[in-house]
C-alpha cells in the first residue's frame, strides 16, 4: 500500500485532550486494505472532527480519512431517498438536495459533519420532537466490518447491527455508504417565528405548549441572567417556507442555496476571547436584539440552521486550551433537576457564549442513541474556567440521578461509571460489538476513556 | 485516557514513597481516577499507603521498582501496563539527596546517589517514554530541583546529577514533540518533606503540597517547566548569570 502515513496529534472541536495517530487517507477502493493493516492500537474512521471531545481519536493507532463526493450521490426522487457515501458531509449533501427541492431528515447545528458521523453520533436537530435523530431515517447502509467484508444493514437486515452501529460512535464498523430518506421541501427558505421568554419556566412551559405546532423548535438560554431574569431565553420555532410564502420577486430563485463562510478565527488566539465579560456583553445584545414576539421571517437555510458556519474555526476563539461542550439529557418530570443544572451553572458564573435548551421527542432503537423524551441542554464552556471540572462532576450526579445522560459525541469529561448508568443498554451494545469486532480493531480514545470497549 | 481537564485515569508514581509524588498522586485524584500504581523498592512499606489511597472506585497498587537497576525498567513498565492498560500521567520522584561532606569522603555513595538519580531517571524515562509514544499520549512528570540550575559548591553532586536529569528531561520532551506523548519538569526550590528533614530550609521553601499545585497546574496548562514555588524562576535567571567569583561567596549554604 502506498497510502502516505504521517503520525498527527489529533482533537475533537474543543481542541483539548488530543492524542498522536497514524493518519491515513483512504478511498472506498482502499479502505478494507487499511483496516486489515491495523495495528495493535487499532483503527478507527474519522469525519471532519466536528465531536467534541476525544470520540474521533485513536491514539497510537491508525486514523481513517473517507474521501467521498456528493457526485456520486444518488437522488431517488420519487422515493424520496438518497445514497450517498459515508465520508460526504452534509454540507456537499445540501448542496446537491436543496436546489432539487430535498432536504437532509436532520442536521445539527453545523453542516461540517458527513453521513458517516451522523449515524455514529445518531445525531439531533431541531425538529426532534417530532422527526427523532438521524438513525431514525437511515433506510440502508453498507458497513464495512473489521475483518475487510462488508455488509448491508437496515432495520430489517441484521437489525441488531444496524441499531449497534447508529449511536455507536464508530465502534462497530465504517459506513462506506447510506440510504436516507429526504424531505421534500418547496423552498430554499424557512419561516421562523421567535419569542422571547422571561425565565426558566416561562421557557418550559411556551415548550410545552407550543413546540408540536413547528417542525423545528430550539430556544437559547441567556446562562448569565441570574435571579429573576434565571433562564430568560429567545425561542425560535420555524418551518421551511412554502412557495406561496415567498415574496413574489423570490418566487422564481426558490431553491437557491448558498452557504459560505464570511470569516475565519486565525489559528493563534494566544489567550481565549471568550470570558465572562465577552459573554456577558454578547448574551444580553442577542437577547435584547430578539423581538418579545415576531412571526412570519423568512431566514436563509444556513440563518436558521448553520448560524455559526459562517464563522470558520470559531473553536479557535476559546485559545490554545480549548473548551469544553456539557451536552445532557433530563427526561420529562423531572424539571426540578434541570433547573438546578441550570441555577448552578447560572451562579458559577462560567461564560457559556452559546447555551441551548431542546426537547426531544421519542427514543429509536439504538442501544447507543442519545436522544429520549426529555429536554436536552448544551453549552460551551472554556477549559480554563475555574472549578469548571468539580462542578461538571457534581452536575453529572444531578442529571444522572434524574435518570438522563451524557452525549457521548460532546463529552470530554465524564467517567465509564456515568455512561453505565446513563446507557442502561450499554451491555446490549458491547454483546454485538463483541461478536461483530471479536479482536477489538474498532478503537477510540473515547471508547477507551469511557469503557465502552474491552 | 485523560479529559480534557487533564484529570487521568491512570497514574504511576515511580518512586511510590516520595513526600512529593504522593502529594502529586492526591492532587491529581477526580473522579475519573481509577487506577494508581506505587513503584518502589520495597512494595511490602508502602502498604499504609496502599490502603489511605485506596477508595471504592480507585484501584491502588504497589509494585517493585528499583530506580539503580536500569535493566529491570522496560520489564516494569510492561508489567504495569499489563496490570493498568495505558499510562496517563507517570510521576518520576525517585531521588537521594546525601550530604555533600559524605559524598566528599565517599566517592562510591556519591556515584551510587548520582546513579539513582541521574542514571535511573533516563533508563525509566525512556521506558516510559517508549509507552507513551505507543499510546500516543500522556504525561512524565519529571521532579526536578532547582539545585540542577546553577549548582553550587554545598550540593554539587546532587546537583549535578539534577542538571543532567533536567537536561534528559528537556531532550526527552522535545523528542516526544508531535507524538501526543509530552514531559513536564518540575523544579522545586528546598521541600519541607522527608527527604529534607533535619536540615536548615533555604529561602523560598514550600511544601510538597504546593509543588503539587503547581505540578498540577502545569498539567492542565500544557506547560513544559514549572518552578515552585514560581518565583524561583526568577531568581535562577538571575543566579545563573552571577559571576563564579562572586557566587562562590554568596552565602547559600
Amino acid at each position: 500500500m502506498s497510502t502516505p502515513i504521517h503520525l498527527s496529534r489529533l482533537t475533537g472541536w474543543g481542541r483539548t485532550a488530543g492524542s498522536g495517530a497514524h493518519l491515513v487517507p483512504v478511498s472506498a477502493a482502499n479502505v478494507a486494505e487499511a483496516v486489515l493493516a491495523a495495528p495493535e492500537r487499532g483503527a478507527l474512521v474519522r469525519g471532519l472532527g466536528r465531536s467534541y471531545g476525544d470520540a474521533a481519536q485513536n491514539g497510537g493507532g491508525v486514523v481513517l480519512r473517507l474521501a467521498g463526493s456528493a457526485d456520486d450521490a444518488v437522488l431517488n426522487e420519487a422515493d424520496h431517498e438518497v445514497t450517498v457515501g459515508g465520508g460526504v458531509s452534509i454540507d456537499a449533501l445540501l448542496r446537491l438536495l436543496v436546489p432539487r427541492g430535498f432536504f437532509v431528515p436532520v442536521t445539527p447545528g453545523t453542516r461540517f459533519v458527513t453521513i458517516g458521523g451522523a449515524i455514529a453520533s445518531d445525531i439531533h436537530g431541531k425538529n426532534h420532537h417530532l422527526e427523532g435523530s438521524f438513525g431514525n431515517h437511515v433506510r440502508q447502509m453498507t458497513l464495512l466490518l473489521a475483518d475487510g467484508s462488508t455488509v448491508v444493514l437496515s432495520p430489517t437486515q441484521r437489525p441488531e447491527l444496524f441499531w449497534a452501529t447508529i449511536g455507536g460512535m464508530g465502534l462497530t464498523g465504517i459506513v462506506l455508504s447510506a440510504t436516507i430518506h429526504v424531505l421534500q421541501i418547496e423552498t430554499s427558505r424557512c419561516i421562523v417565528d421567535t419569542t422571547r421568554a422571561h425565565d426558566l419556566d416561562h421557557v418550559l412551559t411556551l415548550m410545552e405548549e407550543g413546540d408540536h405546532r413547528y417542525r423545528y423548535a430550539v430556544a437559547w438560554i441567556d446562562l448569565m441572567a441570574k435571579g429573576r431574569h434565571l433562564g430568560r431565553s429567545v425561542l425560535s420555532r420555524g418551518e421551511h417556507a412554502t412557495l406561496e410564502q415567498l415574496p413574489e420577486a423570490d418566487r422564481v430563485s426558490a431553491r437557491r442555496y448558498e452557504a459560505n463562510v464570511l470569516a475565519s478565527v486565525p489559528p493563534i488566539v494566544p489567550i481565549s476571547a471568550i470570558n465572562r465579560l465577552s459573554t456577558k456583553a454578547f448574551n444580553e445584545m442577542w437577547f435584547r436584539k430578539a423581538p418579545q414576539y415576531r412571526t412570519g421571517e423568512l431566514q436563509s437555510i444556513p440563518q436558521y440552521f448553520h448560524p455559526l458556519d459562517m464563522i470558520g474555526a470559531w473553536n479557535q476563539a476559546y485559545g490554545p486550551r480549548g473548551f469544553v461542550q456539557y451536552q445532557v439529557l433530563v427526561p420529562f418530570g423531572e424539571e426540578d433537576a434541570l433547573r438546578n443544572v441550570v441555577e448552578r451553572l447560572a451562579s458559577s458564573g462560567a461564560a457559556s457564549f452559546v447555551t441551548v435548551l431542546k426537547r426531544f421527542g421519542a427514543a429509536n432503537p439504538a442501544p447507543l442513541s442519545f436522544p429520549a423524551p426529555g429536554w436536552t441542554l448544551t453549552l460551551d464552556i472554556p477549559v480554563g474556567t475555574r472549578g469548571l471540572a468539580s462542578m461538571l462532576h457534581e452536575l453529572d450526579i444531578v442529571v444522572l440521578d434524574a435518570g438522563g445522560r451524557h452525549y457521548m459525541a460532546k463529552d470530554s469529561h465524564t467517567t465509564p461509571l456515568a455512561i453505565k448508568r446513563g446507557y442502561p443498554r450499554l451491555a446490549e451494545w458491547q454483546a454485538v460489538r463483541n461478536e461483530i469486532d471479536p479482536d477489538g480493531v474498532w478503537q477510540s480514545d473515547l471508547g477507551r476513556r469511557l469503557e465502552l470497549i474491552g | 485516557m485523560q479529559n480534557s481537564f487533564g484529570e487521568p485515569q491512570s497514574i504511576l508514581l515511580l518512586g511510590g514513597t516520595s513526600d512529593i509524588g504522593l502529594a502529586i498522586v492526591r492532587r491529581l485524584a477526580s473522579p475519573t481516577l481509577r487506577n494508581v500504581v506505587l513503584g518502589c523498592r520495597d512494595p511490602a512499606a508502602a502498604e499504609a499507603t496502599v490502603r489511605e489511597l485506596s477508595t471504592p472506585g480507585v484501584a491502588v497498587t504497589a509494585m517493585e521498582f528499583d530506580a539503580n537497576r536500569p535493566q529491570t525498567h522496560l520489564g516494569f513498565v510492561d508489567r504495569v501496563v499489563a496490570e493498568v492498560g495505558d499510562l496517563d500521567v507517570v510521576v518520576m520522584a525517585f531521588g537521594v539527596l546525601g550530604e555533600q561532606s559524605t559524598y566528599d569522603l565517599d566517592p562510591v555513595a556519591a556515584a551510587t546517589a548520582v546513579s539513582i538519580n541521574y542514571t535511573g531517571s533516563v533508563s525509566a524515562g525512556l521506558a516510559v517514554a517508549a509507552q507513551l509514544r505507543s499510546q500516543g499520549h500522556g504525561w512524565l512528570v519529571v521532579l526536578s530541583s532547582v539545585a540542577g540550575e546553577r549548582v553550587r559548591k554545598a550540593n554539587f553532586v546532587y546537583g549535578s546529577s539534577k542538571a543532567g536529569q533536567d537536561a534528559f528531561a528537556q531532550g526527552l520532551g522535545d523528542s516526544l514533540e508531535g507524538t501526543g506523548a509530552k514531559v513536564l519538569i518540575v523544579r522545586p526550590g528546598f521541600v519541607h518533606s522527608a527527604m529534607t528533614e533535619g536540615m536548615k530550609a533555604a529561602p523560598f521553601a514550600t511544601t510538597p503540597g504546593k509543588v503539587a499545585d503547581v505540578t498540577a497546574d502545569g498539567l492542565r496548562r500544557g506547560k513544559r517547566i514549572v518552578w515552585a514555588p514560581g518565583i524561583l524562576r526568577i531568581v535562577f535567571s538571575l543566579l545563573r548569570h552571577v559571576p563564579g567569583p562572586i557566587f562562590r561567596r554568596l552565602p547559600l549554604g
